[in-house]
């Protein structure tokens, strides 16, 4: 986390980090502003982006019992592109009417919280009505095929400015979060943590399967409901500040659990959240660029990096452990 | 005490709807001059324990973990093992007889061997009713017959009830102290020798291709 404070555009010397993280010196206004208001801000919102997706993944993972799960099975991130994409290309017709423009980062959130929001509703009511879990995957993956192809059309006509803002937007972000901001997601995450954790039991129970887990007196319903809602929190949340990072909530798991060769819950859900903040700290500092002016986008990052480690530990194990 | 039946008669089907993991067609299940559907799942879960024929999602459950799961029900909120429930789960795997295996993972493990690591669970689970859907099928003639002995063993000593499906119908007869037979008007329910002296063996199933000997309890093909 020092690390990752230390990198960033503007270079300052790794001990005067330190000097102005813990003692308060401010013999450098401007350090101590990008260090205080831009740099710490920006490695909490990682660890709480990287634990948060990865725990998303896990319950994904288990409750369908499919490695291919994500935390964006359920088309929340798509939702989330949908409200961003309709207040960045529809804010512009909007302003043309009203002479003021809408578009901010506090309107962006709001626009992909309500986006993930309505999909989740959706998913939740079909939820509540089937009784597969299967179809639920199945009719979460479709929901993010209506929103995604809604978000081309909308694309079609927009302008090429208003469509570049909305492809940054879609490469993710950790910055740009006030402490306020920061406080709510925090707030957030927390709530869906301690869903999660509330889930251990049921998720243990589903690893033999649902049938049994029901006969081992889980409430299969309702605990079904909670995890979903639990990833819905989180997900949503960090889609709404963050932007739609991908790959984190896939990998992060199966890390976890090639390295501790458990399925225990209790083991894998703190040890995801670690490895998950860890390695999205990792990814940012890499995005930061060490030693030059500019900055990657973070979603292109976590892949490059990410996606080879997951080879390399599944091709030195040759087992995949699920 | 075993059900059997023709193919699609609805032998797991009863099974099921007595296990609560489908709803009723039709008519009452009561347990305990209680009717099932009043049951919390927890208490549900202390009552009947199931032994399934589909594969468990996970197969990289420790067998000893597997077998821990069955204490489900009695654990706290975050399914922490207590004494009493690791003397429980050492006395299943003892009973089933399978110390060597353990520490194995399941995707380790025989069809036979898994199918026994399945039943430690459910006698881990420690209920009076144990129900199981077809625990010998995919195994050899001597596996099934050493399932089955264990089954009965384990009804004699633990005084537990034990219901399976299964198309073994001739080894069922040796072993089993009560059967039901699904037929598609009337279905009969008592113990094997009374079955058998009222002819109900015969009408099982279609008689022309094989035909029930009662003298031998076995059936001869035509």
């Amino acid at each position: 986390m020092l690390v990752n404070i230390s990198f960033g555009s503007v270079t300052i010397p790794f001990k005067n980090t330190l000097a102005v993280l813990f003692t308060n010196e401010t013999t450098n206004q401007s350090w101590h502003y990008i260090i205080w208001d831009y740099r710490v801000p920006k490695a909490i919102t990682a660890v709480l982006v990287g634990s948060g997706l990865s725990l998303c993944g896990l319950l994904m993972q288990t409750l369908f019992r499919n490695p291919l799960a994500g935390p964006f099975v359920l088309g929340i991130s798509s939702g989330a592109s949908l409200g961003a994409a309709i207040l960045i290309m529809g804010a512009s017709a909007f302003s043309s009417v009203f002479s003021f423009s809408i578009f901010n980062d506090t309107t962006l959130a709001i626009a992909s919280s309500l986006g993930s929001f309505l999909v989740l509703l959706a998913v939740l009511s079909v939820a509540l009505k089937i009784k597969d879990t299967m179809s639920l995957l199945i009719i979460g993956l479709m929901f993010g095929s209506i929103t995604g192809a809604i978000v081309s059309v909308l694309s079609y006509f927009t302008s090429s400015e208003n469509l570049k803002q909305f492809i940054y937007w879609s490469l993710g972000s950790l910055g740009d979060l006030s402490w306020l901001q920061l406080l709510l997601l925090g707030s957030i995450i927390s709530i869906g943590i301690l869903l999660s954790v509330l889930s251990i039991k049921p998720l243990n129970a589903l690893l033999l399967g649902e049938n049994y887990a029901q006969s081992l007196g889980i409430a299969l319903k309702k605990s079904r409901l909670l995890i979903i809602i639990a990833t819905g929190l989180l997900a949503g949340s960090i889609t709404a500040f963050a932007g739609p990072i991908a790959f984190i909530g896939l990998a992060v798991p199966h890390l976890t659990r090639q390295i501790f060769n458990t399925t225990e819950h209790k083991i894998l859900v703190p040890a995801v959240l670690l490895y998950g903040a860890i390695i999205m700290l990792v990814c940012d500092s890499i995005a930061q660029l060490p030693g030059s002016a500019s900055v990657l986008p973070i979603n292109a990052i976590t892949s490059i990096v990410g996606a080879p480690v997951v080879i390399w530990l599944l091709v030195r194990k040759r087992k995949m452990v699920f | 005490m075993a059900i059997v039946g023709v193919n699609g008669i609805g032998k797991s089907t009863l099974l099921r709807t007595l296990g609560n993991l489908q709803q009723k067609i039709d008519g009452v299940v009561t347990l305990e001059n209680k009717k099932l559907s009043e049951y919390s799942p927890t208490k549900l879960a202390t009552k009947i324990s199931l032994v399934l024929t589909e594969p468990i999602a996970s197969k990289n459950l420790t067998v000893l973990e597997l077998i821990a799961l069955g204490r489900q029900p009695y654990t706290n909120w975050l399914g922490t093992l207590t004494e009493e429930d690791k003397i429980k789960t050492k006395e299943a795997i003892t009973w089933v007889e399978i110390e060597d295996l353990q520490h194995k993972k399941c995707f380790e493990l025989s069809d036979g061997q898994l199918q026994r690591v399945m039943i430690a669970r459910a006698l881990a689970q420690d209920t009076p009713f144990i129900l199981m859907d077809e625990p010998t099928s995919h195994l050899d003639l001597y596996h099934k017959v050493q399932i089955l002995k264990l089954l009965q063993s384990i009804a004699h000593k633990a005084k537990k009830t034990i219901l399976f499906t299964t198309h073994e119908i001739e080894v069922a007869i040796q072993i089993c102290d009560k059967m039901l037979i699904l037929g598609k008007n009337q279905s009969y329910f008592g113990t094997p020798c009374e079955l058998i002296q009222a002819h109900h063996f015969e009408k099982l199933f279609p008689t022309d291709m094989i035909q029930f000997d009662a003298n031998t309890g076995s059936f001869k093909i035509k």
